[in-house]
C-alpha cells in the first residue's frame, strides 16, 4: 500500500474517533474545548520544526520555517495555559 | 542523542493516544484539567521526539522560535481578560493557518534542493497551502471584527457568491497547475488567491454568528494541519488535524443547531443587521408601550421569590456584570431564594462564553444550566433576570412565522411570573429584530448599564438585610 493511501486510512479512522469523543463535551466547556484544540493544533511546530532543522536547509525556507516555530510556539504555550485558567475557575460548590 | 525513526514513530503514536484523552478529559469538568495535562504531555512528546530524530540537525532558529514564541503565549494567557477570550481564539486560529502556510512553502523549497518532489507532494501541499491561508485571513478578520477594529456588521455586494466562487475555483486550478509543474509561480498566486479568499468568506458574516465562525475557523486549523501531516507523511500530524477539525466541525453543527439555521445559511450570509433597523424597532416600542421599572421593584420581588432565573448575554460581557451577579446570587441564596443561570448555547461571541465568564466570578457550575435543562422551570420560577440578552428570549422565534429567527430555540423566560430586561437602550438584538417579549404584560425593563444596575440590586438587598 502506498504511503499516501495509509495516511488516508489514519486520517479517516481518526475522524471517526474525534467525531465519538467530542460529541459528548458538556457545552458550560465548549471555550475551554476550543481553547484546547487550538492549543493541539499547534502540533503544526513539527511540520515547522522539520523545516527550519534541515541539514541542508539554508536562506528562505529557514526563515520561513523559524516564523512557523515563532507562531505555532505561541499557540502551544499559550493555548494550554489559557486553557488552565480557564478550567481551574470551573469547579462545583464547595459548601 | 538521537533517536530512530522507529522510536519516533512509537514515541508519535504516545502522544496521539495522550491527545485522544487529552480532549476525552474535556468532556466533563471535573476531568477538564488532568486533559489539559495529558495534552501539554502529548505535545511535549511530540517535540522532544521531533528535535530527537534524524531529521533535524540545527537548533539554532528553533531554539529562538520557541523561546520567543513561548515568551509571548505565556505572557498572552496569563493577561488576557476573560471578556476577550473571543479575541484571543481567533488570534491564535491565525497563528496555525500562517504556520501551516509557511511550513508548506518551507517543505516545498527543502524537498526542491533535495530532488524530492513529485506530483502527490505537491498536491498535498498545495492543500496545506490553501486550507492555512484561509484560516490565517479569515481568523484575521474574525479577530478585527471581535475587537471592534472593523464593523461587526455583514459585508455584502453585488456577486459576492461568484465572485467567492470564481476565487475558489481559480485557485484549485493554481494548485492542480503546481502540483503537475511544480511551478514556484503557481504556489505564490495560489497562495495570494487562498488569502484573499479567506477575506470574502468572513466579511459577509455578521457578529451575532460569532460562535459559527470561530468553531468553523476552530475546524479549519484542524484541516489545515491535517493537510500539513499529509504533506510531510506525518501520521500524528494527520491525527491531530482530523481530531481537531471534527472537534471545531461538531461545535459548528452545534451552534447552527442552535440558531435553527443551516450551516450554508450562515456562511452565506447572515441576517439583515442593516444600521436603519435599530431606531425603527425603538419607536415603535415607544408606541406600543414598554413598562420600565425601578431596581427596588425587581429587588422587592426577588426577594419573596421562591425560584430566581438570571439569563446572561452578550451584555453581560461588555458591562462585566458577572462579578456583581455572583454577590447578587449569594445574597438571594442567603434568603432562601433558588437562584439559576439560563444560558443559551449560542450567547456571547463563541461556543460556552457565558459559562467561562460565570466561572470567572466564581459561581459554581452546578448553578449554570442548559437551554433545555432550565426551560421546563421557567413555568414555575417568580423572577427571570434577563441580563444583556436579547434574541435568545424572543417569543418571536416561536410565535412568529415570518421573524428571520423564526424557528430558533429560545429560554423561555416569559413563562415566569415576572420578567426583569437589564437593558442599555431600547436597541433590538444584533439580529435587528424587535423582542416582542418587551410588550409582555409580566415584563419590565430596567435601563442602564447591567453592572450598575445589579449593583444596585445588591445595594437594595444589604439595606434590606440591615
Amino acid at each position: 500500500m502506498p504511503e499516501t493511501l495509509v495516511a488516508l486510512y489514519v486520517f479517516v479512522l481518526a475522524c471517526f474517533i474525534g467525531y465519538w469523543v467530542i460529541w459528548g463535551v458538556t457545552p458550560s466547556l465548549h471555550t475551554p474545548l476550543v481553547a484546547l484544540t487550538n492549543a493541539i493544533s499547534g502540533i503544526v511546530i513539527v511540520g515547522a520544526l522539520l523545516v527550519t532543522g534541515l541539514e541542508s536547509v539554508g536562506g528562505f525556507a529557514e526563515i520561513l520555517g523559524f516564523i512557523a516555530v515563532l507562531l505555532a510556539s505561541i499557540n502551544v504555550f499559550g493555548g494550554f495555559l489559557v486553557t488552565n485558567r480557564m478550567l481551574a475557575m470551573f469547579r462545583k460548590k464547595n459548601k | 542523542m538521537q533517536i530512530s525513526a522507529n522510536a519516533q514513530a512509537i514515541a508519535y503514536l504516545i502522544s496521539a493516544v495522550l491527545f485522544i484523552l487529552s480532549l476525552k478529559g474535556l468532556t466533563h469538568p471535573s476531568t477538564a484539567r488532568r486533559g489539559n495535562f495529558l495534552g501539554m504531555t502529548g505535545m511535549a512528546i511530540a517535540i522532544i521526539a521531533t528535535l530527537l530524530g534524524t531529521e533535524v540537525v540545527s537548533y539554532g532558529l528553533i531554539i529562538a522560535g520557541v523561546v520567543i514564541g513561548g515568551l509571548i503565549g505565556i505572557v498572552v494567557a496569563m493577561r488576557i481578560q476573560m471578556t476577550a477570550m473571543p479575541q484571543l481564539v481567533a488570534a491564535l486560529h491565525s497563528f496555525v493557518g500562517l504556520a501551516a502556510v509557511l511550513v508548506a512553502i518551507g517543505t516545498f523549497l527543502n524537498k526542491r534542493d533535495l530532488g524530492q518532489l513529485n506530483a502527490v507532494l505537491m498536491g498535498e501541499l498545495s492543500a496545506g497551502a490553501i486550507i492555512g491561508a484561509i484560516t490565517f485571513t479569515g481568523s484575521v478578520i474574525a479577530f478585527g471584527k471581535l475587537q471592534g477594529l472593523i464593523s461587526g456588521k455583514p459585508v455584502k455586494y453585488a456577486g459576492q457568491h461568484q465572485i467567492n466562487a470564481f476565487i475558489a475555483l481559480a485557485t484549485i486550478a493554481l494548485g492542480v497547475h503546481f502540483a503537475m509543474t511544480g511551478s514556484m509561480f503557481s504556489l505564490m498566486l495560489m497562495t495570494v488567491l487562498a488569502l484573499v479568499l479567506g477575506v470574502t468568506l468572513i466579511i459577509p458574516i455578521g457578529g451575532a454568528d460569532m460562535p459559527v465562525i470561530i468553531s468553523m475557523l476552530n475546524s479549519y486549523s484542524g484541516w489545515a494541519a491535517a493537510a500539513t501531516g499529509f504533506t510531510l507523511q506525518n501520521n500524528l500530524l494527520i491525527i491531530v488535524g482530523a481530531l481537531v477539525g471534527f472537534s471545531g466541525a461538531i461545535l459548528s453543527y452545534i451552534m447552527c443547531r442552535a440558531m435553527n439555521r443551516s450551516i450554508i445559511n450562515v456562511v452565506f450570509g447572515g441576517f439583515g443587521s442593516d444600521s436603519g433597523g435599530a431606531p425603527t424597532a425603538g419607536a415603535a416600542a415607544m408606541e406600543k408601550g414598554i413598562k420600565s421599572a425601578s431596581v427596588e421593584d425587581a429587588v422587592y420581588w426577588m426577594e419573596d421569590a421562591n425560584r430566581v432565573v438570571v439569563v446572561p448575554g452578550y451584555g453581560m460581557a461588555v458591562a462585566q456584570a458577572q462579578h456583581a451577579l455572583k454577590e447578587l446570587m449569594d445574597l438571594l441564596e442567603q434568603k432562601g431564594v433558588e437562584v439559576k443561570f439560563g444560558v443559551h448555547p449560542v450567547a456571547g461571541r463563541m461556543p460556552g462564553h457565558m459559562n467561562v465568564l460565570l466561572a470567572e466570578a466564581d459561581i459554581p457550575y452546578d448553578h449554570v444550566h442548559e437551554m433545555d435543562e432550565v426551560n421546563p422551570d421557567f413555568a414555575s420560577t417568580d423572577v427571570t433576570l434577563v441580563v444583556g440578552a436579547n434574541d435568545v428570549v424572543n417569543p418571536a422565534a416561536k410565535d412568529d412565522a415570518s421573524s428571520p429567527i423564526y424557528g430558533m430555540p429560545i429560554l423561555e423566560a416569559g413563562k415566569s411570573k415576572q420578567v426583569y430586561f437589564l437593558k442599555r437602550s431600547m436597541n433590538p438584538g444584533y439580529s435587528g429584530v424587535d423582542n416582542l417579549l418587551f410588550y409582555q404584560d409580566n415584563t419590565s425593563l430596567i435601563f442602564g448599564d447591567a453592572k450598575d444596575t445589579i449593583e444596585g440590586m445588591v445595594g437594595a438587598l444589604k439595606g434590606v438585610a440591615h
